[in-house]
């Protein structure tokens, strides 16, 4: 009798120790975007199933680049979960930096996650980062000056028709601008936009030999292109101009058409915020007819850094935040217009869904868009608007520069070209390959 | 004898003094009334200046997304604690190279200041693996120490050249009434020399205030001062600047009224001794 009420007591003991000791506190570092305040507003449902604290440390998307870089390179340990995007994650992985995420609990529903997505945060197959939410690029256009220039915007148009459609849009004395893009010199600015654009010219960044191209025909096809259209169309001081600045024209009706990301489709319809919310309509991002699309693909994704203490439950919280039952939790507080977009297929099956007028095309978006082939030729890397490469951030910044001082009327695109093809052959040069 | 300044001359000077002032207080002034837009009037275009719905929705959303006293109560005890210990290794160290020169005085102290030549990028890594192995990674002291250090050669140069301007004789006065060092330095210069003191105070507090580039890399979620909260209201997809402004005007609050009601002080010893 003793004995038995030793070991009752001795296993009581036990699952109470063990119960402190699985409720641990997790830090995670984040960007500062809608979803992901979303998120952090819904936290407390994660720590009431759980019994797991979570602290959060929120920053600009590059300060974050930075801080979660120096603590993963130094092993800093101060993380129990980074948000990464698609860049980094087969770079980490192949570091030994990150812990696979190949064991997630059946209810997970892996195989739910978009294939593209899926590729794009996976390194040798396995997968390093679970999508919170994916975005693609696509036109954002105005219906009210696309029917007064009398045209017809198609499903997938062409640049050429994208060409001709801003310049008639266009009515420089009232301020309206046919085409806003990119300008904002930066590897996630103007060459994320311009390096989609290339692949649909049939440009890439390096050949299967990782030598530069910028001195192909296909090159300068597209920078002469984007120059002269945003001459004819663009804003002025385009140069200047990033996601914020086109959001801003746009919403005060200054752009007849913006390529950019799909997440602004919810902003530029919301109309607190928009004066032209109801003349909105999608389309995607033009190609030239050889195959791929002028569009990109990223996604904000969690990723756990190898070593942390609190491996376990930093996988609960990512099989939480990146689960269906959260897009439920989202659409049953807020509304299904707010929850992420672009990471699950399930959702884009969802009649709820389905209503949000710009839901499909940005599933047809992410879609259009191949991380793995990404361009029309081979090459030897992995990223539709990116180079998985550590030196990508680096040298694509300065190329940027350089074409942004393009925009500016400071250079002509041959001259921008030359400085590209230069830098980027003696950084690679540099970096031993 | 004083110069004769005509009433036109003085109203000239005065009206050009307050567009100066008022041209460098712009942007704060901006910042505060963006504070109270909705985010469509903050990036309307033309901008609304004064006439606009005032709002202090940004203000509830931001104290209801983020701690704000838990960063105030960071950054007052980094600030105020990197200044302080600045100022009690800098005081001896004044006082030896004011009144007690050597021929390397002015080596040492050009020395000190080329710890400043550096980008402190380039010193990132080294200080980040120091902090791992000390355990002092997101911990206040850890922070106190790296910005007491970073100010340490802008004290010493500031207590040095306020040092200077007092009469060596009267310390020796004190040394031959029977004055210890300590005694000295404690009762004698320290007192004189209050107003060049006070000055460094305030002006490395607003220095370790505004220091963002290690308050946010050594930082994570329990030290993070205001600059933290500042930053993890900026954003390049999505336009929050009304929040983002309501978040600065709220970091920059607190350090604006230490200045207005301290600027007498501030200016008496950014002065003392400029004129003879």
């Amino acid at each position: 009798m003793f004995l038995r009420n030793a070991l009752r007591a001795a296993t009581a003991l036990t699952l109470v120790t063990a119960a402190a000791a699985q409720a641990d506190t997790i830090t995670i570092a984040t960007v500062n975007n809608g979803d992901m305040i979303r998120m952090q507003g819904l936290t407390d449902n994660f720590t009431e199933a759980t019994g797991h604290e979570v602290e959060w440390v929120t920053l600009e998307e590059n300060v974050l680049r930075q801080r979660v870089t120096t603590d993963i390179t130094t092993k800093g340990g101060q993380f129990d979960i980074m948000t990464i995007g698609m860049y980094e994650t087969p770079i980490w992985a192949k570091n030994g930096w990150l812990v696979a995420l190949d064991d997630l609990g059946e209810d997970y529903d892996v195989d739910d996650l978009l294939p593209a997505m899926r590729n794009g945060l996976s390194y040798d197959g396995t997968l390093y980062a679970a999508p919170f939410y994916g975005e693609s690029s696509m036109i954002m256009y105005r219906t009210d000056l696309m029917e007064a220039a009398g045209l017809e915007m198609p499903e997938a148009p062409t640049w050429e028709f994208i060409r001709d459609a801003a310049v008639a849009m266009t009515d420089k004395d009232n301020e309206i601008y046919g085409i806003c893009l990119r300008g904002k010199a930066g590897w996630g600015e103007n060459m994320a936009f311009l390096t989609a654009m290339s692949n649909s010219f049939g440009a890439r960044w390096f050949d299967e030999n990782w030598q530069a191209q910028f001195d192909s025909d296909a090159w300068n096809e597209t920078l002469t292109f984007y120059l002269d259209m945003m001459d004819k169309a663009g804003p002025p001081g385009a140069s200047n101009n990033g996601f914020n600045e086109n959001l801003s024209l746009f919403q005060q009706g200054k752009c007849g058409m913006w390529i950019d990301a799909t997440v602004a489709a919810s902003f530029v319809t919301n109309p607190d915020d928009s004066t032209v919310a109801d003349k909105v309509g999608f389309a995607l991002a033009p190609d030239t007819g050889k195959g791929k699309r002028g569009n990109w693909l990223w996604a904000w994704a969690l990723a756990i850094p190898a070593g942390t203490d609190n491996e376990g439950a930093a996988k609960e919280f990512i099989e939480w935040a990146t689960s269906k039952a959260y897009i439920e939790l989202v659409a049953s507080e807020e509304g299904w217009a707010y929850v992420p977009p672009g990471a699950r297929v399930s959702l884009y099956e969802n009649p709820n869904y389905k209503d949000i007028p710009f839901a499909e095309m940005t599933l047809k978006s992410i879609q259009s868009a191949d991380p793995i082939e990404p361009t029309v030729d081979p090459v030897p890397y992995q990223g539709v608007q990116f180079v998985a490469i550590p030196e990508f951030a680096g040298f694509a910044t300065e190329v940027g520069q350089e074409f942004s001082a393009a925009l500016a009327g400071q250079q002509s695109a041959d001259e921008a070209l030359e400085k590209a093809q230069a830098l980027t052959t003696d950084a690679m040069e540099a970096a031993g390959y | 004898m004083a110069r004769s300044v005509t009433t036109r001359r003085k109203t000239i000077n005065t009206a050009l003094a307050w567009a100066i002032g008022l041209l460098i207080f712009f942007p704060i002034l901006w910042t505060i009334l963006t504070s109270f837009k909705t985010e469509g009037q903050a990036i309307s275009d033309p901008p609304v200046f004064l006439f606009f719905d005032w709002t202090l929705e940004n203000y509830a959303i931001v104290q209801e997304r983020s701690n704000y006293a838990r960063f105030l109560w960071n950054s007052i005890i980094i600030a105020g604690g990197s200044t302080l210990l600045g100022v009690i290794i800098a005081v001896p160290a004044a006082w030896s190279m004011a009144f007690v020169p050597s021929k390397r005085t002015k080596d040492i102290l050009l020395w000190m200041l080329s710890t400043k030549m550096l980008p402190a990028v380039g010193v990132l890594y080294p200080i980040y693996l120091i902090f791992i192995r000390m355990g002092l990674l997101d911990t206040r002291v850890g922070l106190v120490i790296v910005l007491m250090l970073i100010n340490l050669p802008i004290i010493v140069w500031m207590l040095y050249t306020y040092f200077r301007e007092i009469p060596g004789e009267i310390l020796e006065a004190a040394r031959m009434d029977g004055a210890t060092l300590k005694e000295e330095i404690l009762y004698v210069l320290t007192p004189m020399a209050v107003p060049g003191i006070a000055s460094t105070l305030l002006l490395n507090f607003i220095l370790a205030w505004n220091e963002a580039f290690w308050t946010l890399n050594l930082t994570a979620a329990k030290a993070g001062p205001l600059t933290a909260f500042i930053a993890s209201y900026s954003s390049p997809e999505g336009l929050f600047y009304a929040k983002l402004s309501a978040a600065s005007t709220m970091a920059i609050a607190p350090i604006l009224i230490l200045g207005w009601f301290s600027q007498k002080q501030l200016v008496r010893g950014l002065t003392f001794g400029a004129v003879k």
